[in-house]
């Protein structure tokens, strides 16, 4: 800062001594109490380094003596938010599945949570919004269900698992049909059957081999996957007659499943969640696209 | 007044020696810059104390100030029934329930484009107002001087006029001063919070919350609002006052673009006036006799000013189009028997013809206030028209991040998530159908799993009902990646509310 002040020639006004290729600039004071302001707020924030946490050290911080956490404070307001939850979940517990269903509240709440769960423990495999990814993991968007559609067989599913250690798992096995010495079918054979089974979606590009794969058909793959490729869903076995696969739907794929089956698995969540969650779920899936 | 007759025809007491805030800068700053004293950024504030005046001014402020403050506080007393389950108060911002009530008007959160539209009217009428009369705003309507207005009269009442208020500040403590003081401060808190808890009834309801507040039963929320604008009331209109306009405030910084040389400013006749000298006993003034001006420099103008300004240095920031110097000097005029209104609301056009001698004129209408006139209109009008058509109902519709799914069947089906507002104060019920797609049927969640042409859905009263469907259509119908298509929601009388959408797709090739 200047240690005098001149005056300007065309206003008389104290100017602060700056210049700049001629120009000066002019000492307009502020009011003093403007500078109390800057004090003050000084002034405050000591206060606040003291009352709150504040300096970051090598093994933590500084605490501050009223012992604030935001940490704490958003447990506190995550478990405020359950306890006003709570009548919902109570709701969500003492209700069917189609009682929640056809409750707006509950099932606003139940759509809401499902979608939540879903996201955190769904949808690596199903995809978000349950629609699948190649390779066995079911779309839950579509019409087209392994183990049942309705919300009973969709809630004992998530609860059970499918292949899973649990009693009450979905379980089934598709046996290998080749690939061994011994094997029930050739190749020559495994292919026949193939063409059948496109066929049965109106898709065969030989008639002949199908024909040949009929029986074939009648007699390893029928009494799952029905006469018609319908399919079984006490079994689990897809149907075979529509347009929605589970993996590779061309004839290599066919093939390559006959042959050496692949089979998928989920966890029985009845483990890792509790009894609404589940219920939410089942609620939720059910509602994706395809619920019946 | 002197028994020589030397000294000048009025003789305000220790009012004699007046000196605007701009002098009593100049003189800090002069005894600043002296040598070898070091260059002060800061100046203490120099502080005013106006005098008490009466004129036609005046009367205007104080009507101005009962009006505005009459309405400010008893506003949120004004019932309005909207029947049961709705607030009565006539104006209220409701933000816990996110919604807004102006008597027959009552607005949802998504429709605060109202808010905006009144707020452009605020903005092009202070314009409108500034390029016609000038600060008028400034002078009679705006809070900061309302309530500043408020807290100086109460301050006159307790502590005296001008002179005595000087003294006063000038006497050692003592009991009468700090009994003054007191009393006065205790005067503007308990005004400041009337301020702060009337602000608070614009909020929630007036009676509710009056009993609430002194029974310990409000919300935090309530009580820190009603300490925060009794605190500012208390800092701006007690302290602060005219610094708020001179610091920080935006708008005398831009005023001067609304004005233009016929806008309607206080002016001080300055051919008139000057040369400016006291009269002295005996003496008569007019511009073709003497040499002197009207101007008597009796400074009783800046004696009166409430920003300390001495108005015949010409327009300046600090000036907030009061007129209490035109009062003043009219006053003054009068007792020394020369014309009034030597200050003024006039014209730079008026000023400049009338030393020219020709013919004074007024010019209201030009381009800039009949451009502002006309965006007023145009805005008011378009408010109008959308509050005359605003629907009582309306359908959102939100599309699942899933594009598409293909069913067993071949059928595509696509998933939304549906709001159904209903802004009447009635429970309704609603057909809801989709168009556009030949086939489409609607699976409503919750209520069948079996598609439909037409669902039903409902909404409670001045509320919204949520559902999720899913649209099936037979592929052949899908011509594309994406169909437009429309939620039509028909109430029971037949009024219809649309929302337009898209139905996703397999690419042609693929199906």
């Amino acid at each position: 800062m200047p240690s005098k002040s001149e005056k300007d020639l065309y206003t008389g006004q104290a100017t602060t001594g700056h210049e700049w290729d001629g120009i000066e600039e002019l000492n307009t004071p502020l009011p003093r109490w403007w500078l109390w302001v800057l004090y003050a707020t000084i002034a405050w924030s000591v206060v606040y380094f003291i009352l709150y946490p504040a300096i970051p050290g090598w093994s933590g911080y500084t605490k501050g003596v009223l012992g604030y956490s935001s940490r704490v404070e958003i447990e506190e307001k995550i478990a405020a938010a359950r306890a006003a939850q709570g009548k919902f979940r109570d709701g969500i517990r003492d209700s069917s599945l189609s009682e929640i269903r056809t409750d707006d509240r509950l099932l606003r709440f139940a759509l809401a949570g499902g979608k939540a769960a879903f996201a955190d423990n769904c949808a690596p495999c199903h995809g978000v919004g349950g629609t699948g990814n190649p390779g066995g993991y079911p779309s839950l968007a579509d019409d087209d269900w392994l183990w049942g559609g309705g919300l009973a067989e969709i809630h004992a599913t998530i609860r059970h698992g499918v292949r899973t250690e649990d009693d009450d798992a979905r379980v089934s096995e598709m046996p290998a049909f080749g690939g061994e010495e011994d094997a029930q079918l050739t190749p020559e054979q495994i292919g026949d059957v193939a063409e059948f089974v496109l066929s049965l979606g109106k898709r065969a590009t030989d008639g002949a081999a199908a024909a040949r794969g009929a029986p074939l058909y009648k007699e390893h793959c029928a009494s799952c996957h029905g006469e018609t490729g319908q399919g079984d869903r006490e079994q689990g076995a897809p149907r075979l007659s529509d347009a929605i696969w589970l993996r590779d739907g061309s004839k290599a794929g066919i093939v390559a499943q006959i042959t050496r089956p692949n089979m998928g698995a989920m966890p029985a969540w009845r483990t890792r969640l509790d009894a609404e969650t589940i219920k939410m779920l089942a609620v939720y899936v059910h509602a994706l696209g395809g619920g019946e | 007044m002197s028994p020589d007759g030397s000294a000048t025809v009025h003789d305000y007491g220790d009012d004699a020696d007046v000196r605007s805030v701009r002098e009593q800068k100049a003189d800090a700053r002069a005894g600043a810059a002296a040598p070898a004293r070091p260059l002060n950024l800061y100046a203490r504030r120099v502080q005013v104390y106006p005098r008490k005046v009466r004129g036609r001014f005046r009367s205007l402020k104080w009507a101005a100030l009962l009006g505005l403050l009459g309405l400010y506080y008893i506003l949120p007393w004004v019932r309005w029934d909207r029947g049961p389950g709705a607030p009565d108060q006539a104006v209220l911002v409701d933000l816990n329930h996110e919604r807004g009530y102006f008597f027959f008007i009552e607005i949802w959160p998504q429709e605060v484009y109202y808010l905006t539209g009144i707020l452009v009217l605020a903005a092009v009428g202070l314009f409108l107002a500034t390029s016609l009369a000038g600060r008028v705003w400034c002078g009679y309507a705006c809070p900061q001087t309302v309530w500043t207005d408020l807290f100086m009269w109460v301050e006159r009442q307790i502590e005296g006029d001008r002179s005595a208020r000087i003294r006063l500040d000038k006497q050692p403590l003592s009991a009468g001063k700090v009994g003054r003081k007191t009393a006065k401060h205790a005067a503007w808190l308990a005004i400041a919070f009337l301020t702060g808890g009337a602000w608070i009834m614009y909020f929630v309801d007036a009676p509710t919350v009056v009993g609430d507040f002194f029974t310990g039963a409000a919300s935090e929320t309530t009580y820190f609002f009603v300490g925060l604008f009794t605190a500012t009331t208390y800092l701006l209109a007690g302290m602060a006052r005219e610094q708020v306009c001179t610091y920080m405030c935006p708008w005398p910084r831009f005023q001067a673009a609304m004005l233009d040389e016929d806008s309607l400013v206080v002016t001080y006749n300055r051919y008139r006036g000057e040369p400016r000298g006291p009269i002295r006993k005996g003496e008569t003034r007019n511009r073709t006799g003497g040499d002197a001006g009207h101007c008597i420099d009796c400074k009783q103008c800046v004696a009166v000013c409430p920003t300390g300004i001495d108005i015949r240095d010409g327009l300046q920031l600090e000036c907030i189009g009061c007129g209490l110097c035109v009062d003043s000097c009219n006053e003054i005029m009068a007792k020394v028997g020369l014309p009034p209104n030597l200050i003024a609301f006039d014209t730079e056009r008026r000023m400049a013809q009338q030393a020219a001698k020709q013919p004074l004129t007024y010019r209201l209408i030009r381009p800039r206030t009949v451009l502002y006139f006309f965006l007023m209109l145009g805005v008011a009008g378009l408010m109008v028209f959308a509050l005359a058509t605003r629907d009582d109902r309306s359908v959102n519709v939100l599309h699942d991040r899933t594009l598409f799914v293909r069913l067993s069947s071949g059928a595509i089906q696509n998933s939304y998530d549906v709001k159904v507002l209903n802004k009447a104060r009635t429970a309704r019920r609603f057909d809801l159908t989709v168009e556009g797609l030949p086939g489409a049927k609607i699976v409503l969640v919750g209520r069948s799993t079996e598609p439909a042409a037409r669902v039903v859905v409902s909404a409670p009263p001045d509320g919204l009902g949520e559902y999720r469907l899913h649209v099936r259509a037979p592929a052949a119908g899908v011509t594309g990646e994406e169909t437009k298509i429309r939620f039509v929601v028909t109430g029971e009388d037949g009024g219809t509310a649309v929302r337009e959408t898209t139905f996703r797709g397999p690419k042609a090739q693929s199906r």
